[in-house]
Formats: structure tokens, sequence, C-alpha cells
């Protein structure tokens, strides 16, 4: 009896549940067409692709595009945030919406659960797929030899130019312009300090809590420094490496070991907060990266560049929408918007430092100031006038390509990605 | 002696066998209340409609081809790291360790790839993988079987600890075969020549795995249940004393069923790597390792019935996974959802094994 009784409970409960499904909400009648819509619009987005001729006449209509993204990790992320707000803003310009118009995936681990991400994209109609994770790269090439038909765009990779494929493509900004004028900042910060006497001239030492000891890292960490130096020629630079992209308690120690070793400013290159909130807990002011951190740390935060990704979605879709080619490596610059500084937080940085910020941009943008010019750093007390970098990423570690002319080290031109990986005077892995 | 009458509302007590058709009613029950529960808070929570949150997490396994390939694909390697754990679990010897015997196969297979490209035949390659995965697994194993069996040290810290080692060799690795210089990743290996992959068999990428796993998981329940190695197993798993008594050799069993774990754990391994990844990461396992002593558990370690446990387990993380990209939602919801699912059912093994008796007023216990 007590069974019967509990089943017809349940019965009842669930035939509730699903009247007020029906009747209350009007928006789930919206999700079934929703659904239905992107294999609606997925048959001819396939047969568009392969005739281009027909794409023009279909223009006026929707917009021949589905994008698809894949992220590593989730919003939790600094780096996958500055990603996912990237694509969000560079879709609603172009008019796509999400999940008709562009679909995301998150936590996509950096396997074969990322080809299987990318071929489920293209499953359901997607004709654009980008990928945010450096180790998502291999996964995207096999899936881009698959679907000849569907474009193929990776942030941070390395291998497009050479992978002989006309629908993978590599994307990146010089962001070291971005983490120079970081640097300045910095440097502002230290000759306020020496000025104000907390600090003697020697002491302006600043530390880094980088990644990997990899180009990407080092090109970064390099370029701060320089920027350190422009304003502040007598500081010198620490860094310790996490060896993981996102780690806050790896990150955390390190801005601890750091501020032990007499580190008075801190920047990073890692994804979490582990670093800042640890400033903010001693009072070390600091330059972050990927995005603003003054909710968090108000009193130590100065200023954060970061790459804006959306100019290269806009401009990646919109070619594929065209029908028209996109290169194998694509650089956005200050110039173009790619590269950014978040507002200055005048409540830790130094006075004027805006002023000299757009002084020293300006120089950035018309060309007359290089980040990496090799009047400015030295070898071991050698200046070069030579060097052979690993463009050509066929994991031989065979350097092929020379990078410094005209008095520069020429970054991210050969392609996208740094491949500044020189270690130069007045740096110190304390790793090492 | 004056509040004697205020017993307990209710007490429970062991259940005789159920008949199986109750079993599964309550089973069954347990389902539909986790469905009921999940719907009432998805739409309290995020404001969806619960059906179609449901018809999403459907979708994510059985929306397109792919996806139910790739469901089988994950059901295969969760199975088969699932079966390697049941012949200790049967002995009541606990094995945690299948996180790192599965790593260190996939290591094992790995090196193989990348130090013997070129050297050897492609055939030869993934002979050599085979074998150097299989044994890796089956000496990470040994080796805190060796020191139960000798000194009785307690296997499940010992296997749990193996697993940390396991890890900071691959990330060991990573580093020295790293591709570009820096990265600490690999990258996918031999990805022109293709040696050491395995053969795409009949256009499905995944079949091939699920074919081996298919074949493990019916040798392994003819073992358990037919061979005298599985008998063995049992009867040290019921009494050592008992197999002792009847003259079964306890240390050689013990070792020998833990080779044989971890054994299956290198060859889950060595699909990880040459069947769908070819490459190596330090969570290419992705915690399979202990998700299938859940597996092994709610399957009661029959290798049958971990087919559908798998199969729950995967469905559950797919659904997951679609549920996050359809709906905009945290991939935290997804597993919400899952472990209040798992919790119910879960909870009703406690129905099937014990059942609750309402004490009734006025009345004496027996």
């Amino acid at each position: 009896m007590k069974k019967t009784f509990a089943l017809l409970l349940a019965l009842v409960m669930v035939l509730a549940l699903a009247a007020c499904g029906q009747s209350a909400a009007p928006a789930p009648s919206a999700a079934p067409a929703a659904e239905a819509a992107p294999a609606a619009e997925a048959a001819p987005a396939e047969e568009a692709a392969p005739a281009e001729e027909a794409a023009p006449a279909e223009e006026a209509a929707a917009p021949a595009l589905k994008a698809g993204f894949i992220f590593l990790h989730d919003e939790t992320s600094t780096y996958d945030l500055n990603f996912m707000n990237a694509a969000k803003e560079a879709c609603a310009k172009l008019g796509l919406e999400e999940g008709t118009g562009y679909i995301v995936k998150t936590n996509i681990p950096e396997g074969q659960e990322c080809y299987d991400a990318a071929a489920e994209l293209v499953d359901e109609g997607c004709n654009f797929i980008f990928a945010d994770s450096f180790g998502h790269e291999s996964y995207m090439i096999q899936a881009a030899k698959e679907f000849p038909e569907v474009q193929f765009c990776h942030a941070t990779g390395t291998q497009a130019h050479t992978a002989g494929l006309d629908n993978y493509h590599n994307g990146f900004a010089s962001i070291y312009e971005g983490r120079f004028l970081g640097g300045v900042a910095a440097g502002l910060k230290l000759n306020e300090m020496i000025e104000a006497g907390t600090i003697t001239e020697d002491q302006a030492k600043v530390g880094y809590v980088g990644a990997f000891p990899y180009a990407e890292v080092k090109s970064g960490y390099t370029s701060f420094f320089l920027g350190v130096r422009y304003v502040c020629p007598s500081a010198t630079m620490d860094v310790t490496f996490t060896n993981s992209w996102y780690d806050p308690t790896l990150e955390k120690e390190g801005a601890i070991k750091l501020i032990n070793n007499g580190c008075v400013l801190i920047s990073e290159h890692a994804d979490s907060m582990g670093a800042p909130t640890e400033c903010e807990a001693n009072n070390i002011p600091f330059v972050f990266y990927n995005g603003s951190a003054a909710v968090d740390c108000p009193n130590t935060f100065i200023v954060a560049s970061r790459i804006d990704w959306a100019p290269y979605m806009e401009y990646a879709m919109t070619c594929t929408m065209n029908g028209e080619a996109i290169p194998a490596d694509w650089t956005g610059t200050i110039a173009t918007g790619s590269v950014k500084l978040t507002e200055i937080n005048e409540q830790a940085a130094a006075a004027g430092t805006a002023e000299k910020l757009a002084e020293v941009q300006a120089m950035l943008e018309d060309g007359s100031l290089k980040v990496f010019d090799t009047a400015t750093w030295t070898v071991d007390g050698q200046t070069l006038t030579e060097y052979q970098a690993d463009v050509d990423d066929m994991g031989d570690f065979v350097p092929e390509t020379n990078v410094i002319a005209d008095g520069f080290f020429h970054e991210s031109e050969f392609r996208s990605a740094p491949y500044f990986d020189i270690d130069i005077d007045g740096i110190t892995n304390l790793d090492a | 002696m004056n509040k004697n009458d205020r017993a307990p509302l209710f007490h429970v007590a062991k259940r005789g066998a159920l008949p199986w058709y109750q079993a599964w009613a309550i089973r069954g029950a347990a389902l539909i209340l986790a469905l009921i529960l999940c719907g009432i808070i998805t739409s309290l929570v995020t404001k969806l409609n619960p059906l179609s949150v449901y018809a999403a997490i459907w979708k994510g396994s059985f929306g397109t081809s792919r996806k139910f390939w790739v469901l089988l694909q994950n059901i295969a390697m969760l199975l088969c790291v699932s079966l390697a754990v049941t012949p200790a679990f049967r002995m009541r010897c606990w094995n945690l360790g299948a996180e790192g015997q599965a790593l260190i196969g996939a290591l094992a297979s790995a090196a193989c790839m990348i130090l013997l490209a070129n050297k050897l035949p492609n055939w030869a390659v993934i002979v050599c993988m085979t074998v150097s995965s299989v044994v890796a697994g089956a000496i990470w194993a040994g080796i805190p079987a060796f020191f139960k069996a000798k000194w009785n040290t307690n296997e499940t810290l010992f296997t749990l600890m193996m697993n940390y080692v396991a890890t900071q060799l691959v990330a060991y690795y990573c580093v020295v075969w790293e591709s570009p210089k820096g990265s600490a990743t690999i990258g996918i290996i031999n990805s022109k020549t293709e040696i050491g992959w395995f053969p795409v068999l009949g256009g499905q990428k995944y079949l091939l795995n699920i074919l081996i796993v298919a074949v493990v998981c019916v040798a392994m329940f003819v073992y358990l249940r037919y061979s005298k190695h599985g008998y063995e197993i049992a009867v040290v798993g019921e009494s050592e004393r008992t197999a002792r008594y009847v003259g079964i050799k306890v240390e050689r069993v013990i070792i020998r069923t833990m080779l044989l774990s971890g054994a299956v754990c290198g060859l889950a391994g060595l699909l990880l790597v040459g069947g769908t990844n070819h490459t190596l990461t330090p969570t290419i396992v992705d915690g399979r390792g202990f998700t299938a002593v859940m597996v092994s558990w709610l399957a009661k370690f029959n290798p049958v019935w971990m087919i559908f446990t798998s199969f729950l387990l995967v469905f559950l993380g797919r659904g997951a996974g679609e549920i996050t990209t359809n709906f905009g939602l945290n991939h935290s919801f997804g597993d919400i959802l899952t472990g209040i699912i798992l919790f119910f059912i879960i909870g009703s093994e406690f129905f099937i094994n014990y059942q609750i008796k309402l004490t009734r007023k006025g009345r004496k216990e027996e």
C-alpha cells in the first residue's frame, strides 16, 4: 500500500513539474526553436562554403557565419575571461547571437578533447573555430586537416606559417609594447620611491612571476624590464617561474619569494590572482596582466596591460564571412587596438604616470621608439648585432632566422607568436 | 523508567535479499526522485525549464553520431581503468593507484613513440609500446603489492603516493621532450609520420580502442567468474585465514592480482597515447583512476554491470558539458546535477540492503 502511494506521489510531482514548465515560462518554447535553428542554418552554410560564388548572393540575408570558441578554462581564469569577453564583443559587433550565431565551449583540455570539441562545433554548423590555449594547437591542426572548408584560428600558436594549410591561422598581439608601457609605469613608481627616500637607487629591484621559461614569457618580462629601465636606469630584476599557467598557490609563493629577496615592485605573467593578493597584503605595488585588479587590490595595483582579442576575432570572422583569405599569421599592435592598458589606479601609481604613458605610447605607435632597441640592452656586456631565432617551429630547436636588423630585435614579425628568448644583463633568474 | 515510552520514531533493519524487480524499482524511484530534485534546483537557480536541460543532457551523448562515438570512447577508457582496479578490489585490496599506473603506461608508450621513431618499423614500435606500457603499469602496481605481501604495508596510502610520483615523472618528461622549448608541452607526437599511432578501423578513430576494451571486459568477466585465479581472489577477499587454511598462497595471490591490475591500467595508458591523444600530459588520464573506484563499486565489482555504471558516469559528464555550452552556465552547475544524481543512486543501495521500520506506538517490539 505504502509503495503504491509513494509511486502515486512521485507521479503527481513529475506531472506537476511538467505542467509548471509548460505553462509558467514562455522562455522554454523559445529554446526548442533556438535548437532547431542551427540545424536549419547549417544546411545553407555548408552549401555556401564550397561554392564561393553563391556567397555574395546570400550576404544580404543572415551572415553566412557561425563561430565556435574553444576555451581552456572558464571565467574563473583571468586569461580565459579576457578571451570570453573579446568573443562576446566581436560577435556582438557582427550581429551574432549566442546559440544561433556562435557557440562557446569551456573547460576543454589540451588533448584529444580539443579535436572532439572542434569536430562537434563543425557538426553544429560552425564554419569558423577559435581556440585560446597554446596546447590546443596540434589538435586544431588535426581538425583543420579534416575539415578544409572550415576556418581555424588559434591564439598564441607557432605552427601556422609552416603547417601549409589554407584554413589554419595563428594570431597574437605585440603585447611586448603593452608590457613596456607597464614597465614605464613601474619605473615611475620606483623613481617616486627613490625620491621619497623609501629606497635607494641600488635597491630599485623589481620582481617578476613568470609561468614557463618560454619565449612568450621571456619576451614579456624583458620588455617589461626595458620599460622600467627606460625611466629608472638603476633598476634590476629578479624572475621566478611557477611552471604552470594557472596556479594561485604557486604564484602567491613566487611573489613571497621575490618580496623576501628584496623586490620592491612586482609584475607577473600567469593567469591567477595569486600574486596580486599577496602584493596587496604586503603593500608592494604591482603591474598586472590580462585585466584590472583595482577592485581587489586598491592600494597596490598600478596598471595592467592586456591583449584585446576582439579586433583579431572580428577581422578573422569578417574574412570568413566574405570568403577572403586569412593570413597565416596576424599580429595586432597597440595601433590596431589589440594591445591595451587598463585604467591607471591613481591611488597606487606615481604622479604624472598617465602623461608619461601617453607620450611613450605615441612614440611606440609612430615607430620612433623600439622596445627591443639593441642600444638599450646587452648580453654579457656585449651589444648584439645578429641573433638566430627558432622561428620555424619544426620540433628541431634549430634557430634559422636572423631577427636583429636596423638596430632592433624584430619581435612578432616573422611569425605572430613571440620568439625573443635571450637572457639579457640585469635580469636574474632565481630558479636557474 | 518514567520516559520509557519515548522510543525512536523508526529504526533501521537489515533486509533479506530482495527480488530483483523490487531492487530495480527502488533504483528507478531513486533516479526519478533525483531528476525531480535536479529539476527543482534547476528552475529555482537558473530559471530554465528543467525538461530542456534534460533534453540537452541527452543530446550531449546522443545528439550526433560523432557525440555517440565520443561517448563510446569515453566509456571504453573509463571501463578499461575500472576493469583494472576490479580484481584487486574483489580481493579487498584497495588499489587507489590506477591513475598513476595508467599514467606510467602512457609515459612508456610515449617514450617508445619518441625514441624508437625511424629506428624500427611502425609495427615493431607498436609492439614495443604495448609491451612496455603493460609492463610499466604492472611494475607500478607491483611495488606496493610486494610491500603489502612482505610487510603488510597499507596499500591504499602506498598506491596513492605512487600516483604523485608518476605525475611528477610525466611532468619531468614533458619538459625533456617539450616542443617548442620552454613550453612544457609535447604536442602531437610523430604528427607527420604517424609512427606508433594505432591503425584506424573502418574510418572510425575510436573503434579499435572500443573493441580492445570490449575484449578485456569479457576476458576479465571470465577470469573472475570461471578461473581458478578468480576463485582464489574471491577467497582471499572473504578471509585471508580461510585462504591460508585451504592452502592458497596469499602473498602470491596479492602480488599476482596487483600485477594484473597494474597491467590493465598500463593498457589504458597505451590506448590513451597510441589510440587517441598521441601526446603525453600529466593530466592525460583525467581522474579516471579515481572515477573508476566509483564505477567498480557501483557495479558491485561485476565487469558486465560496469559497462552500465561507466556509461552512467560518462553520460552525466558529457551532459554537464553540453548544458554548459547550451545555456551559458558554469561547468560547476552540471557537476552539481551529476552529484545529486549520484547521491541518490548510491543512496538507493542503502534502501536495498536495509529497511526503515516505523516504531508503532503502544506496541512492544519483538
